[in-house]
């Protein structure tokens, strides 16, 4: 079972009743599988604020509630993290939030730890899928016994490997009653500086419960190297050291313990701290006078492996066999047939200013189409235009343009519009809408009209909103056509008024999508000028000196097609 | 217990590299061993090489492999294998596919497909075997079979019974596309040229 398939089952043995989250990898798979149980109600919400939200609503009102994220989701949701700290929780409720060091697929590389030590909340971290189910469990009860959100950290490691689980039945948790209850619930300054007593005992009883919980586990081995560790970074340890060392692994990783900390090293000779990214548990030690190795022998940018950990501590590499010569690089692209290749091929024959953003679309930014200036976060490419056409002035509108994907624009570009109406910009707009949530795997929207389950819904109007918003200038463009396209990217720089453009057409992975037969390119007008390929698409490539297409592959879209002057592809003909 | 391994599954995202994995996890599980799969979703998965590492044994901790420790490597595409090829064990073994995908760079004349790789794999002293899975997933009836094919391929090198593999088989496919892969699964097991 995958680790977030073991926290799904594991949610589903504990009785919740709710969950709520945002795709986000490598956390997005909980939910999804969560989804197929029937006991629990699941839904994808807008964004992580909103989920997390709904699932401090939920405990408020008696049930034992969930929401997951990346760790770069956790920024959006961190408004309601650091108060639900303060209300505690009724019904039990765990903030599941997956880091992806190595950055496999994320914007950065930053490590969840430090928001359970800001928040004051308790964390958890497990080493694998069985104890993902395990720890679910575990969280519910800590969750309630303290009165507090439990964080539940995972990595992309333990998130995507799957390892044995054994199952158990659905324990059946009531859901418990709700009682009015303002001095807990209503964080006004008066009842907030009150519960902040609460919080900070709260913090001491389970630094007190941190010395004890089985959680934390002492495996005795050879004493002459002690490593403390958590998650995978104990399975690495593990691999590489075996009976050779003694561990201290801790799976509660916030608060972290003292005195057991201080016992374990006593134990050893030397103490080494294993654990990816930043040095919290090294600097925790260090706080409490343990004298301990960390970050001057492991790295703290990536992921940590068993190799790593050879080297660190033993000096031992394995041999290993290399290949004799350089090898090209093989990075992502935009899938053959994907509708965004027409937009960005359009974008970039005008030499614009792209401001880009989270999708599959980020791709645009590769070589050959090198269409994409920007990406920081979730929105940030039509504010992030905005602030950039409001220094550079109006003559600026005309040469720059935010991209967003129908489900990026619902999380947060929408209010990016708002903004840009309220301060009378002229900003240009493309929403790249593919009816779906991309590259997280095909996630559902409320664009789509369809729910998590599948079932039918309202399906929110991406022209209507930006409308209503105060966009009167809204086209909608097929990217399949590249003339239309160019045309309508054209037109839309050339506008004087703030305007959207969206760009239409269903993820070509969609299994609903019918494809068209691939497409051939006939040798002999082919001259070999090489023009198809500026598209970048995975397909076409040149074998033998003329350009061919990968029967396989080709999904018959035919952007190509109008990119050879010489009439060599023509998808009509057989 | 039977000894374990390390078996890397490596190709280009989209290939079905995933579901080669599945099946070869779902039959170790069956021979009662302890099993670690770890695979890579979301950006990578879009055309770039994708790896996913199979571990098994008495008890597995670290679920990803390193270099110089995979026993097997399983390659679906033949410049995926050489950039690899450092992850194998001294004395092991590379299982691959002859099917050749341009690169990115190499579509756009940035870089030059490497010529004669499998030769200079072999310079090296590697155990090579190849296949071309996909003309057999063809012949099986479907070029998606070619992941099934190099499963077939790949069961000749260990010791599990052709009833637990089509087992592990049936488990992972839907039902409609249980015959083509059974088949896919015959012609990998019988093209081996070991």
């Amino acid at each position: 079972m995958l680790g977030n398939e073991a926290v799904a089952r594991g949610l589903y043995e504990s009785g919740c009743r709710l969950v709520s989250s945002y795709p986000g990898t490598p956390s997005t798979e909980i939910t999804e599988y969560a989804s197929k149980y029937d006991e629990i109600y699941c839904e994808w919400a807008p964004n992580e604020k909103v989920a997390c939200e709904t699932a401090i609503g939920a405990s408020i009102g008696g049930a034992r509630s969930f929401t997951a994220m990346k760790h770069v989701g956790l920024n959006v949701a961190a408004d309601p993290l650091f108060t639900s700290s303060y209300t505690g929780v009724n019904g039990g409720m765990i903030i599941a939030v997956a880091d992806d060091p190595g950055m496999h697929s994320s914007q950065n590389e930053q490590d969840s730890r430090h928001y359970a030590i800001a928040a004051k909340l308790p964390m958890v971290e497990p080493a694998d899928s069985g104890e993902c189910r395990d720890y679910v469990k575990i969280a519910y009860e800590m969750s309630e016994r303290f009165d507090t959100p439990v964080l539940f950290r995972l990595s992309t490691r333990v998130s995507h490997s799957q390892s044995i689980v054994s199952l158990n039945e659905r324990e059946d948790v009531a859901l418990k009653e709700y009682k009015k209850d303002p001095a807990k619930y209503v964080m006004m300054p008066a009842m907030a500086k009150k519960r902040h007593v609460v919080v900070e005992q709260r913090q001491e009883a389970l630094a007190k419960w941190a010395e004890e919980t089985a959680l934390n586990q002492m495996m005795m081995g050879d004493t002459k190297i002690g490593i403390i560790t958590s998650g995978v970074s104990y399975q690495y340890a593990r691999d590489a050291m075996g009976d050779k060392a003694s561990y201290l692994k801790l799976g509660l990783i916030n608060p972290l313990p003292v005195e057991l900390i201080k016992n374990f090293a006593a134990k050893v000779d030397t103490l080494y701290v294993i654990e990816e990214l930043d040095d919290i548990i090294e600097s925790h030690c260090k706080k409490i006078g343990v004298k301990v190795t960390g970050k001057e022998k492991f790295p703290l940018i990536g992921e940590l492996s068993q190799a790593i950990v050879r080297e660190a501590l033993l000096g031992e590499t394995l041999p290993s066999t290399a290949f004799p010569e350089e090898l090209p690089v093989r990075p992502p692209v935009m899938c053959a047939g994907c509708p965004h290749r027409g937009l960005f091929y359009a974008l970039k024959q005008e030499n614009c200013m792209v401001s880009g953003d989270i999708g599959c679309y980020t791709l645009g930014a590769a070589a050959p189409l090198s269409a994409m200036d920007t990406t920081v976060c979730m929105g940030a490419s039509i504010s992030g235009l905005h602030g950039f056409n409001k220094v550079r002035g109006e003559e600026s509108t005309h040469h720059s343009v935010a991209v967003i994907g129908d489900s990026t624009f619902i999380h947060s570009g929408i209010t990016g519009l708002i903004d840009i109406t309220y301060n009378q910009g002229k900003s240009k707009v493309v929403i790249l809408d593919n009816s779906i949530t991309g590259m997280t795997g095909h996630q559902q929207n409320p664009t789509t009209g369809y729910t998590i389950k599948g079932d039918p819904t309202t399906a929110i109007n991406v022209e209507e909103l930006c409308h209503a918003v105060g966009f009167q200038n809204v086209k909608i463009v097929d990217p399949y056509d590249l003339k239309a396209t160019r045309q309508a990217v054209k037109e839309l720089l050339a506008s004087d008024e703030r305007s959207v453009l969206v760009s239409r057409r269903p993820c070509a992975l969609l299994k609903y999508v019918k494809h068209k037969p691939p497409i051939q390119i006939d040798r002999e007008k082919c001259r070999s000028c090489k023009a198809c390929l500026r598209i970048g698409c995975p397909a076409i490539s040149m074998k033998n000196g003329k350009a061919v297409i990968d029967q396989t592959s080709c999904v018959g879209c035919g952007v190509c097609k109008d990119l050879c002057a010489f009439g060599a592809i023509d998808p009509d003909k057989e | 217990m039977k000894q374990g391994n390390n078996i890397m599954i490596v190709g280009v995202g989209g290939q079905g590299t995933l579901l080669a994995s599945r099946v070869l996890g779902n039959v170790l599980m069956a021979q009662g061993f302890d099993v670690k799969v770890s695979e890579v979703h979301g950006m990578s998965q879009r055309g770039g090489s994708v790896v996913t590492y199979v571990k098994y044994g008495e008890q597995v901790f670290s679920p990803t492999i390193e270099k110089g420790e995979a026993d097997i490597i399983l390659s679906f595409e033949t410049l995926e294998a050489a950039r690899w090829l450092p992850y194998l064990k001294k004395g092991g073994a590379v299982i691959v596919n002859s099917q050749e995908i341009d690169p990115m760079p190499v579509i756009t004349g940035a870089a030059e497909y490497p010529e004669h790789i499998l030769d200079k794999i072999k310079d090296q002293g590697v155990r090579l075997l190849t296949i071309d899975a996909l003309s057999l997933a063809l012949e099986a009836g479907s070029a998606k079979a070619a992941n099934v094919v190099l499963i077939g391929m790949l069961s000749n090198h260990m010791d599990i019974p052709e009833e637990d593999w089509l087992a592990a088989i049936r488990e992972c496919v839907p039902e409609k596309f249980i015959d083509l892969n059974v088949k896919a699964f015959a012609l990998g097991r019988a093209a081996d040229n070991a």
